[in-house]
């Protein structure tokens, strides 16, 4: 239930922007999970129905959820690479999940082997968007 | 995009009365032995303390304390295991104790990461292992923990007080409580207020944080304490 934390984050935030924004109803949030670290949907919106309770202001909120591919840009040659096919134990898969940049640990450029990239794309959870009335 | 986790950060360490950032802005000067064993003598003492080793690059504080085995608990984000007494957390636990190659950035993108999900519950102290020196991720923890207090620790070496004088000067910008300075590694014959004195047994001592609390480094560290915490009872 480590997507409990990262729910809890994604609807104070929320919340929080919707007061500043001085929204009467906060209806719509877009929630990014980044490919690389591999949130289970299901638990996250299962964490996010329970922390409603919590958050009134998000009572009858939406949250949208999409998924954006990771992408990855070697600094070493400059190679821009996808997630889908670099290899990882379970072990590694899970550590990489808690903390995405452990992917500095256990992935390479697949060209020239380099450790030191870039997570260009898809690390982990964010706000893509807030909609509210006012 | 919004990054969420930071909204979170204050509300994890809601439980925590104080915050120790233990800081040394050069590298070998015990900044890592004195955070260790300031978190084991205060868990001694009975209070409740956490250590979180924030040195991604060069994470010791389990080898200090020999930590084998251990893994954070899953519960509404992660629960750090307890280690003789100290609630303890690292980075090595999700890098197999190999070589985390993070850059500036990447390491501030992790400590928000780990702030942000572990529950560290009720505490009177998070003693905080610092990135050494002043680089992104040590402002992050200054951004995120404003009520963290410095104790910074450095040697009698003329380069290391010079830049522990620079050190203060930013601390003082940057309106960071400063609790004290440790000088580690101290000439000084018999114990002085602040001054750790040169202890030759502590090396072999290192992974064993029964044997630790008996060296001459940790009773010195302890007599430091009513100078660095005033008179408050531990």
């Amino acid at each position: 239930m480590h997507e409990w934390a990262l729910a809890e984050s994604v609807i104070k935030t929320a919340v929080e922007h919707s007061t500043l924004k001085k929204f009467k109803k906060l209806k719509e949030v877009g929630v990014v999970f980044g490919e690389l670290q591999a949130i289970d949907k299901d638990i996250f919106v299962f964490a996010l129905d329970g922390l409603r309770a919590q958050y009134p202001g998000a009572k009858d909120c939406k949250f949208k959820v999409s998924v954006e591919p990771a992408v990855f840009r070697c600094k070493a040659c400059s190679k821009e690479f996808p997630l889908k096919g670099l290899k990882k134990t379970k072990d590694e898969a899970e550590f990489i999940h808690f903390v995405p940049e452990m992917a500095h640990t256990f992935l390479k450029c697949p060209r020239c082997k380099s450790p030191d990239f870039e997570i260009a794309e898809g690390r982990g959870v964010g706000l893509s968007y807030i909609k509210g009335s006012k | 995009m919004i990054d969420p986790r930071p909204s979170v950060i204050s509300e994890r360490l809601s439980g925590v009365k104080r915050v120790i950032a233990v800081t040394g802005w050069k590298g070998g000067i015990g900044k890592s032995v004195t955070a260790s064993t300031l978190a084991l003598t205060l868990a001694r003492k009975g209070c409740r303390t956490g250590l979180f080793d924030l040195d991604f690059a060069g994470a010791s504080d389990h080898l200090i304390l020999g930590a084998k085995g251990l893994f954070p608990k899953e519960e509404k984000g992660l629960e750090p295991p307890l280690l003789c007494g100290v609630k303890f957390m690292s980075v090595v636990f999700f890098s197999e104790n190999k070589a985390v190659p993070l850059r500036g950035a990447n390491v501030s993108d992790a400590i928000i990461e780990l702030l942000a999900i572990t529950q560290w519950g009720e505490l009177d102290f998070l003693v905080l292992d610092m990135p050494p020196g002043v680089n992104d991720a040590a402002l992050d923890v200054m951004r995120f923990i404003p009520r963290a207090e410095v104790l910074a620790v450095t040697t009698p070496s003329m380069i290391a007080r010079d830049v522990l004088e620079r050190s203060l000067v930013l601390y003082r910008k940057l309106k960071v409580p400063v609790l004290g300075v440790l000088e580690n590694m101290s000439p000084a014959r018999s114990p002085r207020a602040g001054r750790i004195r040169l202890d030759p047994a502590l090396e072999k001592a290192l992974g064993r944080p029964e044997a630790l609390l008996k060296t001459a480094f940790a009773r010195d560290l302890d007599r430091c304490l009513p100078f660095v915490f005033g008179k408050m009872k531990l």
